[in-house]
């Protein structure tokens, strides 16, 4: 730690050259590195998506075999999930949470280094699998047993990758809960924090007590794989079943990891740009509290379909259709928010808006998924595909454009072009339906997941889907013109940037300060949250 | 910079122009189906009913919500003149919006309940089959009845995925949704369904009866049935299962009682004659002409129609030291397979002249010339 040597109090000291990045310690460095390593990441995933929609252009084999069609849909979603929508959220969190509760930097600066570059790490080891013999793992994200052990060399080197992105993921969550409880500016009483940092500290409880569960079953995999073990193996006594709990125990939290800082975001936008302060603080924060608990109890109903007792399919039946009360409560609130506010609908409000509309409807077919014995015809299908990519796609990531939107100007101290950003958001809008929206056809017509080729009468939906997804695909690269003009220039903006912003980030110069709040604000109640 | 932008836009407004239109003329693909099918059992009706309810019920919700919204958003904006308010909660609104959902859950979760129960009522069933997933295939044992046949993916469908065949995929009727032995079932009769599995996870599936259940190995799910209709219903394996998850359909066949008994009478007395014969010297023209057939439905997925593997996934079998090499060991690992792969033991699944035919066929076919043939006795006496 040579760089610590040297301490220098002077606001804007920048270390120089690539000792910046590689010993950084300060926390809009390491997330900025977050956001931009979660930009490759999704380009990455979504080169695989182009992969999976071309092949399902048309029925027949087209371009790649079965073998490689299931190790593009197992590693698009590891990458997506694990390396563009989670360190996504974890690198606004870096750059959002010390200046939005007034505090100099992150509460472990060091670890919150290491906790990033374990990140490309562990990504060069899950992508270097593709040139391993037996190819990148084929058996689906979810790494169900037995069919993940026949995974080829690429096995060991999956578990190790999952427990490099867990470690990562936990030092995150306790960086950003010490920071959070350890380092709010007087006066940021908890009701007072702002939603987004208020999403991420349940998120971060979330992770660490999901996370270890998945290291754990990953552990038992490894172990029945080369130590003999059975803890999945009916014929060692073990059983398979017992996997799927397991992994989705965390599976589920996992879900809302992704989306629970989604909707932070959104709360923070929505007042502003309808000049407005947020509908129901209380209930938000009560909301997201409520949703976060009954994560916990609802992990079956992603496998309904493995044969439980009667009761066990009617408690996680009624478990999961409360969640929608909670859910509910928050869609309303915002929905209230800009109900006789003083609308203007800049990039990140269209996003936000967009965000409240296209995961509600992921959230209505997850209220029809929630029914155990229609989800008996529903599991494993198209159906379910559209579904979580409503709530991914045009939940998690619409959430993340928004967010980038909204605090680029801040970051930079530029404004980004405007009607980029409009055209990046209406093709987005656009294309992202005609991409996911025909999937709920195929899939209550009767399309299995993961397959690489369909019957014929599936043929029409899913040329629709590929069409929309290419254009989706390439919608995207305006993103990158816009992230990567205003980085280099653009427009001064204010401090203020937004006209109805409020909350302490705003106050701060634009672009920040290297070190900023090194001298803590006051806050009130007037000054607190949107 | 508005230039360069418009031409942009036509661009992209020509590419989706010429492939919407190649869409619109895509012959025989006309099918464009919306929605989940009702299905043939009590059941799939209730689940049908169920699914159209609560998306009905959904619906209403996205319109009163979207409707507010967009009211919202017409009307209350800035350069409209509109003038933020002050307020920021109501407890009364607030606790209203709790309750109505909650309301709406229940008028849900009673039917759904009662669905439930009535689809778990597995006793009191005339038939029971037991279904069995390999990876990939499907073993149907009519329990009692001793009868037990494997069901794979139509060999029209296969050579067209083994690219052995010119056909393209809507020249075949059923691609991907036919198979070679269906799994016949009387219609008016309530069968019990066992699902188990022989290697991976699998999940049986057909969407006319109103439900679909994983087949685990080492465990035995149980489902019942009951058929009012006769009619052909296609299906799918629904759990990813490996390489060749999309190519293991399903077909239901149902019949009425009295076809069903003269078909159970039938098959027995078919699987007995393809099995007679297994005492007698076979010639090797005998056994490669078998074996070729018994190849391509059991093995080419994996090692592929022309013996080659997928290199680094599945082993070649040409040259290769198992299909050039000692015979005892080529036998051992046909009959057992091989522990964490998905090679299989064949033993349990093929009769002796099956066996003694495929591996005389992967000795002596795509230059592999080894000269010897296995004959069926001595695959019976391995047993």
């Amino acid at each position: 730690m040579s760089e610590a040597a040297v301490h220098d109090d002077h606001h804007d000291h920048k270390p120089t050259g690539i000792g910046r990045w590689l010993f950084s310690t300060n926390h809009k460095d390491i997330g900025t590195m977050y956001l931009l390593f979660s930009l490759l990441m999704f380009f990455v995933g979504g080169a695989m998506a182009i992969v999976i929609r071309a092949e399902l252009f048309q029925p027949g084999l087209q371009f790649v075999n079965p073998q490689f069609f299931n190790s593009m849909t197992t590693m698009h979603a590891l990458v997506m999930i694990f390396g563009a929508v989670m360190p996504a959220g974890v690198g606004l969190a870096n750059w959002m949470i010390p200046v939005m509760i007034g505090a100099p930097d992150m509460a472990l600066p060091r670890m919150n280094n290491m906790s990033f570059w374990i990140l490309p790490f562990g990504f060069t080891l899950l992508l270097s699998t593709f040139f391993m013999d037996g190819g990148a793992p084929a058996g689906g994200w979810t790494m169900y047993p037995p069919l993940v052990l026949q995974t080829g060399n690429a096995f060991p080197f999956l578990i190790f990758t999952v427990h490099i992105l867990g470690i990562s993921s936990i030092m995150g969550a306790i960086n950003i809960i010490a920071t959070v409880f350890n380092m709010r500016a007087p006066g940021m009483t908890f009701m007072r924090l702002p939603l987004f940092v208020w999403t991420w500290i349940i998120t971060a409880f979330l992770l660490i007590a999901a996370l270890p569960v998945f290291a754990g079953a990953v552990t038992m995999l490894l172990t029945d794989q080369y130590f003999g073990t059975s803890f999945f193996d009916a014929a060692g006594g073990g059983d398979p079943v017992m996997f799927q709990h397991l992994f989705w125990f965390f599976g589920h939290p996992e879900v809302y990891i992704l989306i629970l800082p989604a909707f932070g975001i959104v709360s923070q936008i929505i007042p502003t740009f309808s000049r407005k302060r947020l509908f129901g603080y209380t209930s938000m924060v009560y909301a997201t509290v409520a949703i976060a608990f009954l994560s916990f109890f609802v992990w079956a109903h992603h496998m309904f379909t493995v044969g439980m007792p009667l009761a066990g399919e009617l408690f996680f039946m009624y478990a999961t259709m409360t969640i929608a009360i909670p859910t509910g409560v928050k869609i309303f609130n915002w929905v209230a928010t800009m109900w006789r506010g003083s609308m203007t609908f800049e990039t990140p409000m269209l996003f936000s808006i967009a965000f409240i509309v296209l995961f509600s409807v992921g959230g209505f077919s997850g209220v029809m998924m929630s029914i155990t014995p229609v989800d008996f015809q529903y599991h494993d299908t198209y159906f379910i595909v559209a579904h979580f990519h409503y709530v991914l796609v045009t939940g998690a990531v619409f959430a993340l454009f928004a967010a980038a939107y909204y605090w680029l100007p801040k970051w930079t101290g530029h404004m980004y072009d405007e009607g980029l950003g409009k055209l990046h958001f209406w093709t987005s809008a656009v294309f992202v339906n005609i991409l996911f929206f025909p999937q709920h056809f195929l899939g209550l017509a009767g399309m299995p997941r993961r397959i690489p080729d369909y019957a014929v009468q599936f043929a029409d939906w899913n040329m629709v889907s590929s069409l929309g997804g290419f254009a989706f695909g390439l919608s995207q690269l305006i993103f990158v013109v816009v992230v990567f003009k205003c980085i280099r220039g653009g427009d001064k903006v204010t401090d203020q940037v937004w006209e109805g912003a409020r909350g302490l980030e705003w106050t701060l110069s634009s672009p920040p300060p290297f070190h900023s709040f090194t001298v803590p604000p006051k806050v009130t109640e007037e000054s607190a949250h949107g | 910079m508005s230039k360069p932008r418009t031409s942009m836009l036509r661009t992209l407004f020509l590419i989706v122009v010429s492939f919407t239109s190649m869409l619109v003329v895509t012959p025989a693909w006309a099918d464009w189906a919306l929605n989940l099918t009702k299905g043939v059992t009590p059941i799939s009706h209730q689940v049908y009913d169920l699914h159209m309810r609560i998306l009905w019920i959904m619906v209403v919700v996205a319109i009163v919500v979207f409707a507010t919204m967009l009211w919202s958003i017409i009307h209350h904006r800035k350069d409209k003149g509109a003038v933020a308010a002050k307020f920021h909660h109501s407890t009364a609104l607030e606790l209203l919006w709790t309750a109505i959902p909650i309301a709406i859950l229940v008028v849900i979760a009673i039917p759904a309940t009662k669905t439930l129960i009535a689809m778990e009522k597995t006793a009191d069933a005339d038939i029971t089959i037991k279904i069995t997933g390999y990876q990939w295939k499907w073993e149907y044992n009519y329990m009692g009845e001793d009868l037990t046949f494997f069901s794979v993916l139509a060999a029209d469908s296969r050579a067209v995925v083994d690219k052995t065949s010119d056909a393209k995929p809507e020249d075949i009727d059923n691609y991907l949704l036919d198979v070679d032995n269906p799994v016949v079932l009387p219609i008016n009769t309530k069968i019990r369904i066992l699902t188990t599995a022989a290697d991976v996870i699998h999940a049986w599936w057909v969407p006319a009866l109103g439900w679909k259940r994983d087949a685990i190995p080492g465990f035995i799910n149980d489902n019942w049935t009951y058929i009012e209709e006769p009619g052909i219903y296609r299906g799918q394996c629904a759990e990813l299962c490996g390489k060749d998850h999309g190519y293991m359909p399903i077909v239901v066949k149902a019949v009425s009682k009295a076809e069903y008994q003269t078909w159970l009478v039938e098959t027995k007395q078919k699987i007995a004659e393809a099995s007679s014969g297994a005492d007698r010297e076979w010639t090797l023209d005998e056994l490669m002409a078998r074996g070729e057939g018994v190849y391509k439905t059991n093995c080419a997925a994996c090692h592929q129609a022309n013996g080659e593997g997928i290199p680094g996934v599945f082993p070649a079998l040409v040259a290769s030291p198992i299909a050039t090499g000692a015979v005892e060991d080529h036998i051992n690992i046909v009959m057992n397979g091989k522990a964490g792969t998905a090679m299989a033991a064949y033993g349990a699944q093929l009769n002796d002249i099956d066996i003694a035919a495929i591996i005389t066929y992967e000795r002596n076919a795509w230059g592999n010339k080894v000269g010897d043939l296995v004959q069926p006795m001595t695959i019976q006496a391995t047993r």
